[in-house]
């Protein structure tokens, strides 16, 4: 296990009474160490662009009364530090009266394993992989021009001290192979992108060659691309592939569903619990238990083991996902889904990995059913305004659908959304549910944390397409 | 406090005359600190306090034209030793690559002006909480402000750049924001806008109840919005939008994008690609600007470019490693722009309003539509319908679509400009975009 302190002037007796001093009439907080080794080596037009080792240590420490949360960080770990740090937080806890909370559940379960991905593979291992990727690429297709295969990998240890001298700890794998490719062809240039990764070794990923079918999977979208026609503009169907496009689900429906918006009212869902917010049929769920997957956790950052959350069940709104914080000002209880990015910021309710359920329909079905659509099948990113509800995302592989057939690939687009009544436009869910291939982040408040997503294909019967062509 | 330049320095040259020990024919060194102090409120009453104070340490070693890199945030020294070993080492199973090297050594910055860039001024937490009353008192006045939410951050940082060439220089600056974020209810919709002010010093930055009165205004304008239909529209770009367009054209005319050929401008040095009335500036040494520098992130000295005169694009931003690449000098922009901006059109903001029959003004814009690749551009958009010069009625859940090469050259500019941002744009307008809604 990894002792924070051992190189500095504190015993892990300072440490609990300077804990439990601080935190004696708060309603919760916990003293959060972290120390994260981290790698990212990057391949860039034919040669190695750069390589880089990160290593960080700190602590942050939170202190909690009633709704007002004082936190303070710093990686310097030493006595006058963490006292520096217990006494901003009083200075903000002026009158305080409140009990701690001592309880928190426990777990026996990992669903990774505590291994240090950077030393697992060797850096002319890793320097091999990516100069393959270059020259596999550059022979495989004369229109390639750009080539960038990057490996971002790191280890995160953390220990959560709460007052009383209670300790939970957890070391968390993540890695990332990433291949982005450039072409060229008649004066049009078009990129195509694929990753992969999880909290496993890289080698996990890359066996049987396995970094080929990265290549070829960017090289794919990139020639689609390359052929595409502008696209539609205007409200039509819509039908979505399985795995990556669930990131609307994670925009459209999953920000709204996080604790503090609806404790604060902000959220466009915050009273429409055990209503129906979706057609028959879609259930959603937010899952971090999934063994090894990106978005998954053993212990959440406050040390609630995480769970399999259910959001919407067969269209009604079932739980939002919670933190202890706003768990406790709702009355009711944490989800397991408090997570920071470091120790640098505050915990947050997230998404882990959030998911639709498979449904009953084909995708076949939902192609044939659609006069004029498009098919999306991969996106870039998404964002939403969780006030209003309006969501979108890019498309970044696309076809239109004419009269039952998939047509031609149409040029990147913006879609947008209504998020608490979009769901209620699916009409066919398929029965080929995917994960993702490992690569989300999201962003919350500044916070970049890792997540997944999971869907099968689905049919929204009105969607506004962003478009050029009228 | 923030730690003094002295204790930089000596932690600079420790890791510098370290790699120079271990062997690295060259080696820089940035290390950095800064403290922030932030409150929060919400709904008029205290939320959170935030204390952050960081310390960093990055080093580049350089072996011949091999080089590796490492960041860390724990600068005891022996930690330091260990790291730095490592770095030398991963340096020497790197491979080479011809144009890695530190700036040539007469673009090094020299002679610095002082761009007051530090206020020392401290403001305790309890004035803070002072001001942020005081801003939520007004924000929320009218009944139909259904939540407020208000920050006040102080940031402090110094730092110190080193190189084995013997470039040794690093300064203090400081920032002070206050923010405001207002929700707006009635029964037919819930909307959200925000407010904020930020300077380098804290006599500079709004008083709170305009910070407060104007989030409030704008979020009570934005209720019951609707949908327009699918249209070619001329769209207005309210200056906190437009300047959006700068950050996309310094992202295209970056030397690494143009190294890469993966820039939607590349090979448009010296061509028209704005209308003869656009120019536009980066300049370094503005007194208290909020992107002022007195040296790029590798110690070459900045001048102003004047990136785009009459329409013609005059300059790329270029540092070393692509500069070497291009056959270009760096021209200190390591890090990108400074304080860029669009000089002042010939229109004012009012005429510009009427300057068609109908028009969308667009306020915000949602999600990352724009490819600096091929300049395509599509992004969700809420605003207002303006008819004949007046605001008709918000407008949301659409989207506004269009690519960058012809967008630049119907750009118009009204002659509104302000320093708010490190980025800054006027009021603009742009005819013949597709709006995308019902």
């Amino acid at each position: 296990m990894n002792n924070f302190f051992v190189k500095s002037d504190l015993t892990r007796k300072d440490v609990d009474d300077i804990v439990s001093d601080t935190l004696k009439n708060c309603d919760d907080g916990e003293l959060y160490f972290e120390d994260s080794k981290s790698e990212t080596i990057i391949l860039d037009d034919n040669k190695i662009k750069s390589s880089n080792y990160s290593s960080d240590l700190g602590f942050g420490f939170r202190a909690i009364s009633d709704e007002v949360v004082a936190y303070s960080h710093s990686n310097e770990i030493s006595k006058d530090s963490l006292k520096n740090s217990a006494k901003s937080l009083q200075s903000t806890l002026k009158s305080i009266k409140g009990t701690y909370n001592h309880e928190i559940p426990k777990t026996n379960n990992k669903f990774y394993d505590a291994i240090n991905p950077i030393e697992q593979k060797t850096l002319d291992g890793k320097l091999e992989v990516l100069n393959k990727v270059n020259e596999y690429l550059r022979k495989k297709d004369s229109t390639v021009k750009q080539v960038t295969a990057s490996f971002s990998g790191e280890q995160k240890s953390i220990e959560i001290i709460r007052s009383g001298g209670e300790s939970l700890t957890d070391v968390r794998p993540l890695i990332r192979f990433n291949v982005s490719v450039m072409l060229e062809k008649n004066g049009r240039k078009e990129t195509g992108v694929y990753g992969i990764g999880g909290r496993q070794s890289y080698d996990d990923y890359l066996k049987n060659d396995n970094w080929k079918s990265v290549c070829e999977e960017a090289l794919r979208i990139a020639s689609v691309n390359l052929d595409s026609k502008p696209a539609p503009a205007g409200e039509m169907k819509v039908v979505l592939g399985p795995g990556w496009p669930a990131i609307l689900i994670h925009e459209a429906i999953g920000h709204g569903l996080e604790g503090d918006f609806n404790r604060k009212k902000t959220s466009a869902f915050h009273d429409l619990m055990g209503q129906k917010v979706a057609s028959e049929g879609v259930t959603i769920v937010d899952d971090g238990t999934i063994h090894k997957r990106r978005g998954s956790l053993t212990i959440d950052d406050e040390g609630t083991p995480t769970e399999r959350t259910v959001l919407i069940e067969n269209g009604i709104l079932k739980n939002f996902m919670q933190d202890r914080l706003n768990a406790r000002l709702m009355n009711t209880r944490s989800t397991g889904s408090g997570r920071r990015e470091s120790y640098k910021h505050i915990v947050l309710p997230r998404m882990r990995n959030t998911m639709m359920l498979n449904g009953k329909n084909t995708q076949d079905e939902m192609i044939k059913s659609v006069d004029k659509g498009i098919f999306a099948v991969s996106f870039g990113g998404g964002q939403v305004d969780i006030t209003s509800g309006k969501f979108v995302f890019n498309c970044t592989e696309a076809y239109e659908i004419n009269y039952g057939k998939i047509g031609s690939p149409i040029k990147g687009a913006t879609l947008i959304g209504d998020g608490p009544s979009i769901l209620k436009e699916v009409s066919m869910v398929g029965n080929d549910m995917m994960m993702d291939p490992g690569i989300g982040t999201c962003g919350k408040a500044g916070q970049g944390v890792p997540v997944g997503v999971a869907q099968p294909s689905i049919l929204i019967d009105k969607m506004t397409v962003g478009g050029t062509k009228l | 406090m923030i730690k003094e330049q002295e204790y930089l320095k000596s932690k600079a040259s420790y890791c510098l005359d370290l790699a120079k020990k271990l062997g690295a024919t060259d080696a820089c060194v940035t290390i950095g600190n800064s403290i922030s102090e932030t409150v929060n409120f919400r709904n008029k009453i205290l939320d959170e306090s935030n204390r952050s104070d960081s310390l960093v340490m990055g080093i580049e070693t350089y072996i011949g034209k091999k080089k590796s890199s490492i960041t860390s945030s724990n600068l005891l020294d022996v930690n330091l030793k260990v790291l730095i070993e490592k770095c030398y080492e991963t340096t020497k199973i790197s491979p080479e690559d011809e144009f890695n090297s530190l700036p040539d050594k007469e673009l090094l910055a020299k002679h610095i002006k002082d761009l007051n860039l530090y206020d020392q001024s401290h403001i305790e937490n309890d004035k803070k909480i002072d001001y942020l009353k005081e801003l939520e008192e007004v924000a929320s006045i009218d009944k139909k402000i259904i939540n407020t939410e208000s920050s006040f951050t102080e940031d402090k940082s110094n730092f110190i750049l080193a190189n084995s060439d013997g470039f040794c220089n690093g300064y203090k600056s400081s920032l002070f924001t206050a923010s405001c974020v207002t929700v707006a209810k009635n029964e037919n919709s819930m909307e959200r806008d925000y407010e904020f002010t930020s300077k380098c010093h804290l006599n500079d930055i709004s008083n709170p109840s305009k910070l407060g009165k104007i989030a409030a205004e704008q979020t009570i304008k934005k209720l019951n919005p609707k949908k327009i239909g699918s249209d070619k529209l001329s769209i207005i770009f309210d200056k906190r939008i437009s300047k959006g367009f700068l950050g996309s054209f310094a992202g295209a005319i970056s030397a690494s994008s143009i190294a890469r050929g993966t820039s939607f401008l590349k090979d448009k040095l010296n061509q028209q690609i704005f209308s003869k009335e656009i120019s536009i500036i980066d300049k370094p040494d503005l007194i208290k600007g909020m992107g002022s520098k007195y040296f790029d992130s590798e110690g070459v000295k900045t001048d102003t470019l004047k990136l785009v005169s009459n329409g013609i694009l005059n300059n790329y931003l270029v540092d070393t490693y692509n500069g070497k690449k291009l056959n270009l000098k760096s021209n200190g922009r390591s890090g990108g722009s400074t304080n860029l901006y669009f000089e002042n059109g010939n229109i004012n903001y009012d005429n510009l309003l009427k300057s068609h029959s109908k028009i969308l003004y667009v306020t915000e814009t949602i999600g990352h539509g724009t490819n600096l690749v091929t300049g395509d551009y599509s992004v969700g958009a809420n605003g207002f319908l303006i008819e004949n010069g007046e605001f008709k009625y918000p407008v949301n859940e659409i989207t506004i679509a269009g690519n960058l090469t012809e967008m630049f050259k119907n750009i118009i500019l009204a002659n509104d400009l302000e320093f708010k941002y490190s980025v800054n744009s006027p009021t603009m307008l742009i005819d013949g975009m597709t709006v995308a809604g019902k």
